[in-house]
């Protein structure tokens, strides 16, 4: 991207080394420690001490008593990501190129609500989707909800709580690769009797695909791990693979199946995420 | 959806031949207008809270509208424990904030500047973090903590070393943009004027990537302030912000929480919008 000559020589280690002894120490060892923990014997706990016998074992035992909960991380998560994706696209292709002078403010405006804790946001969620509250009573009214239907404690509250509370993770890089698209490349297909439709999808959509991409990413695997939503809008029996690792870990003191099912859900992203982005054809994703 | 009758380059209008001038209009701002919608939508909550930071409830565990008062924003530590949360998420953000604004710009700075072995496993090194899930960051450092037998002292500082970590990318990709969008021509200039390099780099090019830097130190602020998956694992008996209403969700939320939302929301727009009018300040003294 620049055209700096890059420095070579001693200046360039001694810049890097502070943080990448951080981030090795803090973020590589402990997934090698995570790797470890999963592979000791059950039958410790951590005030006796475990031993490691590469329990292979701990793995199949998780996956048949938690597949569900896992099953429905990827699902709710893959959901959230394509709401996400619709009204992101719509908000970052009107801030690009309809709002004219209220470019800036509009991308304030999408940015603002979230400075407001997640917690606190997700809570007042909670208070709207309400079996008494506002949204309810107005779907109750117009009949598109049942007289005892509910939203909360429901997966379509989770589901919304996802896709609101990821959105700007989709708007932004949706935004920023929107924004770069010379609008003469739209009314040229015009020009050529392309309809708006065919001139989206022929020219605007793959122009932005990098955006989608990285927007995607950012929304799906941080939507897949959280559990904050499933637990304060959802119902106790649809739990998120997040919480259940949560509780194993903190309640449960089951270290070895915490272990094993953190590793799992990280591999099942890992490869989803190499999927995707091969099919995808995006490989500058930073 | 190319129906705007302007754009940012040209004033080209698309006319249509059917359909009434209401029609017309509507097509021209369908997405415009879908847009606006979707932001309204991502202010609904924050209406919320706003409103219930004015809440009198008259009881703790029914949530909902009950009556106006300022009892709330004229007694915010009333909420037991509410306040000892607030200060340690501040506390924490901060020197996290300082920990990885240090650390990633460094590191920005080697990976836009310097030449080096390895730097493509440096870019996934960067990039993991990110991609990986708090779930599995919070829980292999709990792992690592425990396996090092510092599972008992679980607290302020593991919270503390956690937050820098899962920080320390965002810097580094904010600052490096910033960085890599620099123009070269301005260092070469301060060059060529007898510039020594340290007089190049603190008179051009840091002030130049100073924005950069601030944006990076007030994500890694709100990141380290909002979390609650990772540092609700290494926490111990330390009780973050998040930490505090996570418990409180359960057994009935005080309506001080509502409170602290709203300053959060009115000081990130203060921050934005005075960052905007200097930008544009800045911009108009240029011309």
């Amino acid at each position: 991207m620049s055209e700096t000559v890059r420095k070579r020589g001693r200046t360039g280690y001694l810049l890097l080394i502070p943080g990448v002894l951080w981030l090795g120490l803090f973020f590589v060892i402990p997934l090698y420690s995570l790797v470890a923990t999963s592979l000791f014997d059950p039958s410790g706990s951590d005030t006796v001490g475990y031993t490691m016998t590469y329990h292979w074992a701990n793995y199949s035992h998780v996956i048949s008593d938690y597949w569900q909960p896992l099953v429905r991380s990827l699902a709710y998560g893959a959901l959230a990501t394509l709401f996400c994706l619709i009204l992101g696209y719509v908000l970052a292709y009107a801030i690009a190129f309809k709002a004219g002078r209220w470019k800036n403010l509009m991308l304030v405006l999408v940015i603002a609500p979230f400075f407001t804790s997640f917690l606190v946001r997700t809570l007042s969620w909670k208070l709207l989707l309400a079996d008494d509250g506002i949204i309810v009573n107005t779907l109750q009214f117009v009949h598109i909800l049942g007289a005892d239907g509910r939203l909360l404690a429901t997966p379509f509250a989770v589901i919304a709580g996802l896709t609101y509370n990821f959105l700007p993770f989709m708007v932004l890089p949706l935004y920023a690769s929107i924004d770069k698209i010379d609008p003469r490349l739209i009314e040229a297909s015009s020009d050529l009797y392309a309809n708006p439709f065919v001139g989206f999808f022929k020219v605007t959509w793959p122009l932005s695909l990098p955006g989608v991409v990285s927007g995607t990413l950012l929304t799906f695997i941080p939507a897949v791990g959280d559990y904050i939503n499933a637990e304060l809008l959802g119902s106790p029996n649809q739990r998120m693979i997040g919480s259940v690792i949560q509780s194993l870990f903190t309640n449960a003191n089951n270290y070895p199946a915490a272990g094993a099912l953190s590793v799992i859900l990280m591999l099942l992203i890992v490869v989803m995420v190499l999927f995707y982005v091969r099919r995808a054809g995006t490989e500058d994703l930073l | 959806m190319s129906t705007s009758t302007s754009t940012a380059t040209g004033n080209r209008t698309v006319t249509y031949k059917q359909g009434s001038a209401a029609g017309r209009w509507l097509r021209g701002h369908l997405v415009l207008i879908l847009g606006l919608i979707v932001l309204v939508y991502t202010f609904v909550p924050i209406f919320v809270v706003v409103l219930m930071s004015f809440n009198a409830p008259t009881s703790r565990l029914i949530y909902r509208f009950d009556g106006f008062t300022l009892h709330n924003w004229l007694n915010p530590c009333e909420a037991e424990g509410m306040c000892s949360a607030l200060g340690t998420s501040i506390e924490i953000g901060l020197l996290a904030t300082l920990g990885s604004t240090v650390l990633g710009t460094l590191i920005a700075f080697a990976l836009v500047r310097h030449d080096f072995v390895g730097r493509s496993s440096m870019n996934l090194l960067i990039f993991l973090p990110m991609a990986s899930p708090e779930i599995v960051m919070g829980s292999s450092l709990l792992a690592l903590f425990v396996a090092a037998g510092r599972g008992g002292q679980l607290g302020f500082w593991t919270i503390l070393i956690a937050h820098i970590m899962f920080c320390i990318s965002f810097v580094v990709v904010t600052v490096r943009a910033r960085l890599a969008g620099l123009d070269d021509n301005l260092e070469q200039a301060a060059m060529d004027l007898y510039a020594t390099p340290q007089q190049t780099f603190w008179r051009v090019t840091f002030p130049l990537v100073f924005p950069g830097i601030l944006g990076a130190a007030l994500l890694s602020f709100s990141l380290s302030f909002d979390d609650f998956i990772v540092t609700n694992l290494n926490a111990g008996n330390t009780t973050t912000f998040p930490m505090f209403v996570w418990g409180v969700a359960q057994r009935g939320v005080p309506m001080q929480v509502n409170v602290v939302g709203t300053v959060m929301f009115l000081i990130s727009v203060l921050i934005v919008v005075g960052g905007e009018v200097n930008s544009r300040r800045r911009q108009r003294a240029l011309t």
